[in-house]
């Protein structure tokens, strides 16, 4: 009996744990809350701009600086006169893919060299490996302002930028577990049977340490969402007349007096993303962190 | 020690060395490179700028340019400002008090405040304070810097006016209490991410700590539980403590050059973000390669101070 319910768990290993993980996650509390708080916010950011009377760009001259609740500006207007919760909901598209992308790309970098650094170790590890330590010498805002500076800022070269300096952290993780797996017997095993580099990285390796590279992963659009509201408050990020949560507090400091809900909506918006994937991200670490189960 | 310290020191070269490297890449991706501010200049021929590229030796061999750059570069030479001719190092320690200024005090305020609610949240694990302090770290470093120095600058300084809305000193009164008034809304502002960071590390170090034999030896010899907390525990969950300062230094230089631009502080972030605007080339280098060092410096001295109050440190 017992040798059968370990055949069972050994043939549906897979599944067993997915199941086991997912439950774990749906009893987060404060994942679940990020869960449905993003989803919202991408279903208002998709939708929203289709609902409302307002163009983002009609400019009403006659209604600048409505507060909130005006007629059908829900959220007011700027200091155009234009609508506020239509430019909201579009800056919110260009944030939230421009967050997803840098991810995208970010992790791809940082999985790429902590697996190289990490399976080949000695040299070209010793090497990769500072290299990404001297990049997290820069603080990431000088560098990525730097960059900026130096390029065309639109929303594919911001995404690329935010990518070249965020992808530390994943390489870091990922060159740490390839460390300590690379020594495990099933790797030695892959490797006496005739496996090719390629093969051991990518088939044996990789597939072990995608749970802290989800986990980053997701950490990292929340990181890439601020990034870019930082650089495009500054500046140099997303230019007008295309909005971004961050462009729409550029100069939303010098009408703090006089219109405080042109500084205070977009950032509720920005925090509110961030939150919802921090949130996530943490309940997906203790999901697929085996130990969680004995607490 | 002696070997542990050469060991770190040598680390950090090298790692400078790498960043004189990809600081030098980037001074070279720039459009036009060094030679940018003279092609802007009206009446500027091909042939003039020829010479002016062979005067710089820009048109030698890249990497004997770099060793000639870095080898300037290490004796403080760091080149003149664009736009006023002055050493750009002498520059950059002009603004350098301010940062420091902000960066300490916020540094002060987000050690004390974290440790607190970081033993707070160990000592009474699942409590609804640890609960109500894990959400609220978590929705803290998700608060964006500039918008939180916004919400403050309306609430405190606009509405309230209790606190001016920015600059480091009133003109005519610089007294001490006029550059703590202007400082508290920056520092409180920079502080909040570190705060958050801060606690969650020390309520991990603390049940780390928590959880090993000393402890449960401590208790076992008939110490009182104050006593096991203040003396074994918070002690030793502070060590992994000083690393993490050195760490988080990038991200407080980030966060106080956003916190500099929201209250108008004259500090390096500022100085940066004008010479970004003027296309000032040398002094962007030279601040970006400050703060490199900078950090670098930070890291080495955790590591040192690590090594010297925990003795296991040193013989990894």
């Amino acid at each position: 009996m017992a040798a059968a319910t370990e055949q069972i768990q050994t043939n549906s290993k897979l599944r067993f744990f997915e199941s086991r993980t997912l439950r774990r996650f749906v009893r987060h509390r404060l994942a679940i809350t990020g869960l449905v708080m993003i989803v919202g916010i991408g279903i208002l950011c998709v939708v929203g701009p289709w609902l409302l009377p307002h163009d983002m760009l009609d400019i009403n001259i006659r209604d600048r600086f409505s507060p909130p609740l005006t007629d059908t500006f829900i959220m007011g207007t700027d200091e155009m006169g234009r609508d506020l919760a239509a430019r909201l909901f579009m800056a919110g598209r260009v944030s939230l893919m421009v967050g997803i992308a840098a991810m995208i790309l970010s992790t791809l970098i940082g999985t790429v060299i902590g697996l190289v650094a990490g399976y080949f170790g000695k040299v070209t590890g010793t090497v990769l490996m500072r290299l990404t330590d001297s990049f997290l010498c820069f603080p990431q805002i000088f560098l990525l302002l730097t960059l900026a500076a130096f390029l065309e800022p639109n929303a594919f070269m911001i995404t690329l930028i935010i990518a070249v300096t965020s992808w530390m952290e994943v390489a870091r993780i990922v060159s740490a577990e390839i460390r300590s797996l690379r020594e495990r017997d099933f790797i030695t095993a892959a490797r006496i049977s005739g496996a090719s580099h390629r093969w051991i990285m990518f088939r044996e390796l990789l597939p072990n340490t995608i749970g802290p590279i989800i986990v980053a992963a997701t950490l990292t659009i929340a990181k890439a969402i601020l990034l870019e509201a930082y650089v495009s408050f500054l500046g140099y990020g997303i230019q007008p007349p295309m909005p971004s949560w961050g462009n729409m507090l550029n100069n939303a400091q010098q009408f703090l007096d006089t219109a405080p809900w042109l500084a205070i909506i977009p950032g509720i918006a920005i925090t509110a993303a961030v939150t919802s994937f921090n949130f996530i991200g943490d309940g997906l670490r203790d999901a697929l962190d085996a130990r969680s189960d004995a607490q | 020690m002696a070997r542990f310290i050469l060991h770190r020191l040598g680390h950090s070269l090298l790692l400078l060395f790498l960043v004189s490297l990809i600081g030098y890449t980037i001074l070279h991706l720039a459009p036009g490179g060094p030679l940018s501010q003279y092609a802007l200049s009206p009446g500027m021929t091909q042939a003039e700028l020829n010479q002016i590229a062979e005067r710089m030796g820009l048109n030698r061999p890249i990497p004997i340019q770099y060793l000639d750059w870095f080898t300037s570069f290490l004796v403080g030479d760091w080149g003149e400002s664009f736009r006023d001719g002055r050493p750009v190092l002498s520059v950059i320690s002009g603004h350098l008090f301010a940062t420091v200024l902000l960066v300490v005090s916020s540094s002060v305020i987000s050690i004390g405040l974290g440790t607190l609610v970081g033993v707070l949240g160990a000592t009474r694990r699942y409590s609804a304070w640890d609960y109500i302090a894990t959400v609220g770290a978590m929705i803290a470093l998700s608060i964006p810097t500039f918008w939180f120095g916004l919400v403050a600058i309306y609430v405190f300084s606009l509405q309230l006016d209790w606190f001016p809305s920015g600059n480091m000193y009133s003109i005519g009164d610089e007294s001490f209490l006029d550059y703590a008034h202007h400082l508290v809304m920056p520092s409180v502002v920079l502080a909040l991410v570190s705060v958050a960071i801060w606690s969650r590390y020390m309520r991990s170090a603390m049940l780390d700590v928590i959880g090993q034999d000393f402890v449960r030896t401590a208790r076992a010899k008939g110490l009182t539980g104050q006593r096991v907390l203040y003396r074994h525990v918070v002690r030793n969950a502070l060590i992994p403590m000083i690393t993490l300062a050195g760490i988080q230094l990038p991200m407080l230089l980030s966060g106080a050059l956003v916190t500099e631009t929201v209250f108008t502080w004259p500090g390096i972030g500022r100085l940066f973000l004008d010479s970004l605007g003027y296309n000032d080339y040398p002094v962007i280098m030279g601040v970006l390669m400050f703060t490199a060092i900078f950090v670098l410096l930070g890291n080495l001295i955790a590591d040192i101070l690590v090594a010297t109050v925990d003795p296991r440190v040193r013989l990894e």
